[in-house]
């Protein structure tokens, strides 16, 4: 099963429920982790993982041979991110604004144009004890998050429960990162911001059609709207994590809580139960 | 005119509570939230919208069932894996056209969509420039940008003194688009692991983009260990803590009251970010 665990906002304790799921689940099942939030990757922090695989991940960018070219200005034409341009002999080519489509390569009448790797980040695997981890790191000045998120789920394991940390936001990074999970896992907070974040992130899995539940951290610090919006809109809350001194102690050393705290261990695998009757469910009702 | 902009690699450091209050304390700016796919700050700042617009962005691939021979030339060239059993993915589709160029008999067209509104608010601190992208849209950067572009606009129109925007968190696409030809980039950081490790990321940033940074470590008191490193860390690389200011619950309740928390209270927390403030617009002299 792939659990993806997302936010809206950032902040929630997104990175605190993946970790403790993993260890919890790590004692009986194959787990792997994936660190899916490739601007600011944090999990490994938790997970003290050594890491014995790097990997770059390039994106093609074009490569002009001047020698071939005729300035005809077609890879110009077709590029729809204006990241090549041709003046009066010669093609200029701004790779931030690449999106690697491959589109001006093949359409060169003159096949003047190559492609070269240029990379954007690296993909990292490790273990942490039993889980096999895997992480993505956005390279500094770089735009290309969901290519990287996309490399970073090639590890996936099918007989592997997965759980998959993405970043904060509803856009295209996100989206990446949730499509195709089997349930989505919504960490909030119980204020306005929480809950306006929140009902953005459910959008995003209705969209994607994928299952959804919250957990509710820092309970009891602001109101009850969250609450009534989970009630009105028929989402199940799984978990609730109070707002509490040690915890937050916990966090802020980069120890999860189920290692600081081990009575947390059994809310996170009743969490994983009850994720799993949540999918069971939605299956029969498709 | 100067540009501020609030940034924090990580989520959740209080960022938006910190641009409220600079809302209320400067005098003569307005005020823009580039967090365009979670933007909070319209929850503190009770905007009336003045006027509103659509963003038309990204285009999306459409074949046409009727014409197409199903070559699956489109499916073979598609990088993006956005095109299956002759239909496109709009979700997957990057809109690079590249299919609508191959394909033999002009089957598909490419169709530009509305991906999201923007706004030009009247608050009772002054002008806001804010958005909001669709669900599970592209080209968060963009929008970011017309934003800037916006307030920038009113900020010369009115001859006012400060831009404030709130930044996105993260180091990608939409926090470079949000920073570029900055004046200053103040970055809130709390003293955790996760916040000491995303604010080095989002330090580099900054520097590879040349913005002059200062830094804020909200709820410095949570772990004053880590909050000693981050003064280091800041101290080596030539940055400035401006501000630490302590953790205090006095913050949620002014977001449950939807008021900048400076409006809401008058403790010490309300004094560290005054102080913040005079610090900054020194900075800016
Ligand atoms: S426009 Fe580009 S990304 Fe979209 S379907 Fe066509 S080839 Fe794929
Ligand atoms: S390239 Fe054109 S004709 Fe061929 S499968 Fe795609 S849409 Fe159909």
């Amino acid at each position: 099963m792939v659990i993806s665990i997302a936010s809206g906002k950032g902040g929630t304790g997104k990175t605190l429920v993946a970790t403790s799921l993993a260890l919890a689940l790590s004692g009986k099942s194959k787990v792997q982790l994936l660190d899916c939030d490739v601007e600011e990757p944090n999990a490994h922090i938790f997970l003290h993982s050594t890491i014995n695989q790097s990997q770059p991940v390039f994106l093609p960018i074009p490569k002009v041979d001047e020698t071939k070219c005729t300035y005809c200005g077609k890879c110009a034409e077709v590029c729809a991110y204006n990241a090549i341009a041709v003046v009066k002999e010669k093609v200029l080519i701004f790779p931030e604004l690449c999106h690697g489509c491959g589109a001006c390569s093949y359409l060169c009448p003159e096949s003047a144009i190559t492609e070269e790797g240029k990379e954007i980040g690296i993909v990292e695997r490790g273990n942490s004890g039993n889980i096999d981890f895997i992480q993505g790191k956005l390279n500094i000045g770089e735009i290309a998050a969901p290519h990287l998120i996309k490399k970073v789920k090639r590890y996936i394991e099918p007989t592997s429960e997965v759980i998959i940390d993405v970043s904060p936001g509803t856009s295209c990074p996100v989206v990446e990162a949730v499509k195709d999970s089997d349930f989505c896992l919504l960490v909030t907070e119980p204020t306005p911001f929480g809950l306006n974040d929140l009902s953005l992130a459910v959008e995003v899995t209705r969209k994607l059609g994928i299952p959804c539940g919250v957990v509710i951290n820092r309970d009891e610090a602001g109101d009850e709207k969250v609450e009534r919006y989970c009630h009105e809109q028929d989402i199940p809350i799984l978990l609730k994590i109070p707002l509490d001194r040690e915890i937050a102690e916990l966090y802020s050393k980069g120890i999860p809580l189920i290692e600081g705290i081990p009575a947390w261990r059994n809310s996170f695998l009743e969490l994983f139960q009850e994720i799993q009757q949540n999918v069971s469910a939605s299956q029969v009702a498709k | 005119m100067k540009e501020i902009v609030v940034l924090s690699g990580k989520g959740g450091t209080g960022k938006t509570s910190i641009v409220a209050s600079f809302a209320a304390l400067a005098q003569s700016k307005v005020l823009a939230d580039c967090d365009v796919d979670a933007a909070d700050l319209y929850l503190l700042l009770q905007p009336q919208v003045q006027e509103e617009k659509e963003f038309w962005s990204g285009q999306v691939a459409f074949i046409d069932k009727e014409k197409c021979i199903e070559c699956e030339i489109c499916q073979d060239i598609c990088r993006f894996g956005a095109i299956e059993n002759y239909v496109v993915d709009p979700i997957s589709c990057e809109g690079c056209s590249f299919c609508y160029q191959v394909c033999p008999v002009d089957a598909i067209t490419m169709r530009e969509s509305m991906v999201g509104h923007w706004f030009i608010s009247d608050t009772s601190y002054g002008a806001l420039v804010h958005a909001r992208l669709g669900i599970a849209e592209e080209n968060s950067g963009k929008l970011v940008a017309l934003v800037r572009q916006n307030a920038k606009l009113i900020a010369e129109k009115q001859n006012l003194d400060y831009i404030i925007s709130d930044g996105p968190p993260g180091i990608g696409c939409p926090v470079i688009s949000s920073l570029s030809g900055a004046s200053l980039a103040l970055l809130v950081t709390e003293p955790t692991l996760s916040g000491i490790h995303d604010l080095e990321r989002v330090i580099a940033v900054c520097r590879h983009f040349g913005i002059p940074t200062l830094v804020c470590i909200n709820k410095y008191d949570i772990n004053e260990e880590n909050t000693h490193q981050i003064e280091n860390y800041c101290y080596k690389e030539g940055i400035e803590v401006a501000a630490k200011i302590p953790f205090d619950n006095v913050v949620t309740e002014a977001i449950v009251h939807g008021l900048p928390v400076v409006e809401y209270s008058e403790g010490k927390l309300t004094q560290e970010i005054r102080s913040l403030w005079q610090y900054i617009a020194c900075a800016l002299e």
